[in-house]
């Protein structure tokens, strides 16, 4: 089996009094891309912020290829640049241009040359159907084409694993597909990605693992395949309906 | 036409001297500025922090600068403290220490509140790519946050150059100084003088500050 590359144990997660995650345990080996399913408010979006410590964590541990992240913040950036993260609403840095945005973390954290970034760049941009956009300001592209540019930057940084978080969910329908193509393609070239959507065809496309998050905790694991269409606990049942639509027809 | 009395202008060196008035009121404002930009930009990052008690000293010092009008402090930097004290500041000196403690302060404020308005998830993207915090803060919320804070900034400085002319009152020969001794000179000569100075000096005013609201105008159109 595959080196665990992300490794969550026993975590818990409270805001106030209320508990987001509890005693939460999960693992993500080398190629793998899990995605996490579950209703609105089940604390996806939060368990991916704990793993990137952009959330403080109440109990249990998180590692990367076996080292702690301190939420305390020894030794976050490090830490950081071994998770990468794409938000929801993109968070290109409106001041910079396409490339500068992808460059900033590799050559002023990373210390690496300029122009083989550069290089790296420009490629993965070419690949996402880019190029020439590589001046250009973030407010002058769509939607679709920031949030492929935000994943050209997280690429860059190399990191071991990516999270992507409900990415296409501010997107116009008809840019959702040209993002989620390029996260397929993603998955083909064996990245290890962990993955919080709403799309369900997509995630039974791009999911080696399905995990259904609901009531602070992991409800059901399983492939794809499997959780589509034979759904274990009833919560998955219904929550899978609530994609489903139906209307009543008098004969 | 009626007589504007612009011909004082030309006599002797009463045009070098209208100029001579403007720079020094401009110099006032200029150094003034220039520090109060400086510290304020200070004192604004130092309060925009988490539970900083720079923030209480800021709010405090904004609402007396607020309050008391620049005259009173002109009066009370002047004349006050020379005799409480032993101070004995020069009227441009004075001048220039109310005028930085009010552009410090007000610089402080704008600061504060361009910072605290680049959205919290802007300085997460960043944290999330791995940068250090100073990284965060130099390259991606300072940035963001002086684009914000352009305007109201240029707007305080052509507001200090307007208020050098209350520096006259505690005797600094500046602009409306030079003016008054002009007009008073000419007075039985060009006795319309008082129209033509004080025109001149609305124009010089105007040259002054316009060059500082258009390159405003133009970095906010180069930022959007």
């Amino acid at each position: 089996m595959a080196e665990a590359v992300l490794t969550i144990s026993h975590l818990t997660k409270r805001f106030e009094n209320q508990t987001v995650l509890e005693d939460l345990s999960l693992e993500v080996r080398e190629g793998e891309t899990v995605v996490i399913v579950g209703p609105s408010g089940c604390g996806k979006s939060t368990l991916l912020r704990c793993v990137n410590a952009l959330e403080d964590i109440q109990g249990g541990e998180i590692r990367i290829r076996g080292e702690r992240i301190r939420h305390d913040g020894k030794n976050l950036p490090e830490m950081r640049r071994k998770v990468g993260m794409v938000f929801q609403n993109y968070e290109l840095f409106p001041h910079l241009t396409v490339i500068e945005n992808i460059l900033l973390a590799p050559v002023k954290a990373q210390k690496r040359p300029r122009e083989e970034v550069r290089a790296e760049a420009m490629e993965l941009l070419e690949r996402v159907g880019l190029k020439e956009k590589a001046d250009s300001l973030p407010r002058q592209l769509s939607g679709g084409q920031k949030q492929r540019v935000a994943i050209v930057r997280a690429l860059c940084v190399h990191p071991d694993i990516l999270l992507f978080d409900e990415v296409t969910a501010a997107l116009d329908p008809e840019m959702v597909r040209e993002v989620l193509d390029v996260i397929i393609g993603l998955a083909e070239q064996g990245k290890t990605m962990l993955i919080v959507t709403h799309e369900m065809s997509f995630a039974r496309a791009v999911a080696d693992r399905i995990i259904l998050l609901s009531d602070c905790r992991i409800l059901e694991e399983s492939s794809p395949e499997e959780f589509f269409t034979a759904p274990k606990t009833e919560q998955a049942k219904k929550f899978l309906q609530s994609f489903e639509f139906r209307r009543s027809r008098q004969a | 036409m009626p007589d504007l009395g612009l011909e004082v202008l030309l006599k002797g060196k009463n045009f070098i001297r209208l100029l001579e008035g403007l720079w020094t009121a401009l110099r006032i404002s200029l150094v003034s500025a220039l520090i109060g930009i400086l510290a304020g930009i200070l004192l604004g990052v130092l309060a925009g922090r988490k539970k900083s008690v720079f923030r209480g000293i800021l709010g405090g010092w904004l609402a007396v600068i607020h309050i008391m009008p620049q005259m009173v402090l002109l009066f009370l930097m002047y004349f006050g403290t020379s005799r409480a004290f032993g101070w004995y500041l020069s009227g441009e000196m004075s001048a220039v220490i109310v005028f930085s403690l009010w552009g410090t302060a007000e610089m402080g404020d704008l600061v504060r509140g361009a910072v605290s308005s680049v959205p919290v998830i802007q300085r997460e993207s960043a944290e999330a790519l791995g940068l250090k915090p100073a990284q965060v803060y130099l390259l991606i919320i300072l940035p963001q946050a002086v684009r914000r804070l352009i305007p109201q900034a240029i707007n305080l400085i052509t507001r200090m150059i307007k208020t050098t002319s209350l520096v006259t009152l505690i005797g600094v020969v500046e602009i409306l100084k030079v003016a008054q001794q002009i007009i008073e000179a000419n007075r039985r000569a060009s006795p319309n003088a008082a129209f033509g100075v004080y025109l001149t000096i609305f124009v010089m005013y105007y040259l002054a500050c316009r060059p500082l609201t258009l390159a405003s105008k133009q970095l906010e159109k180069h930022w959007r």
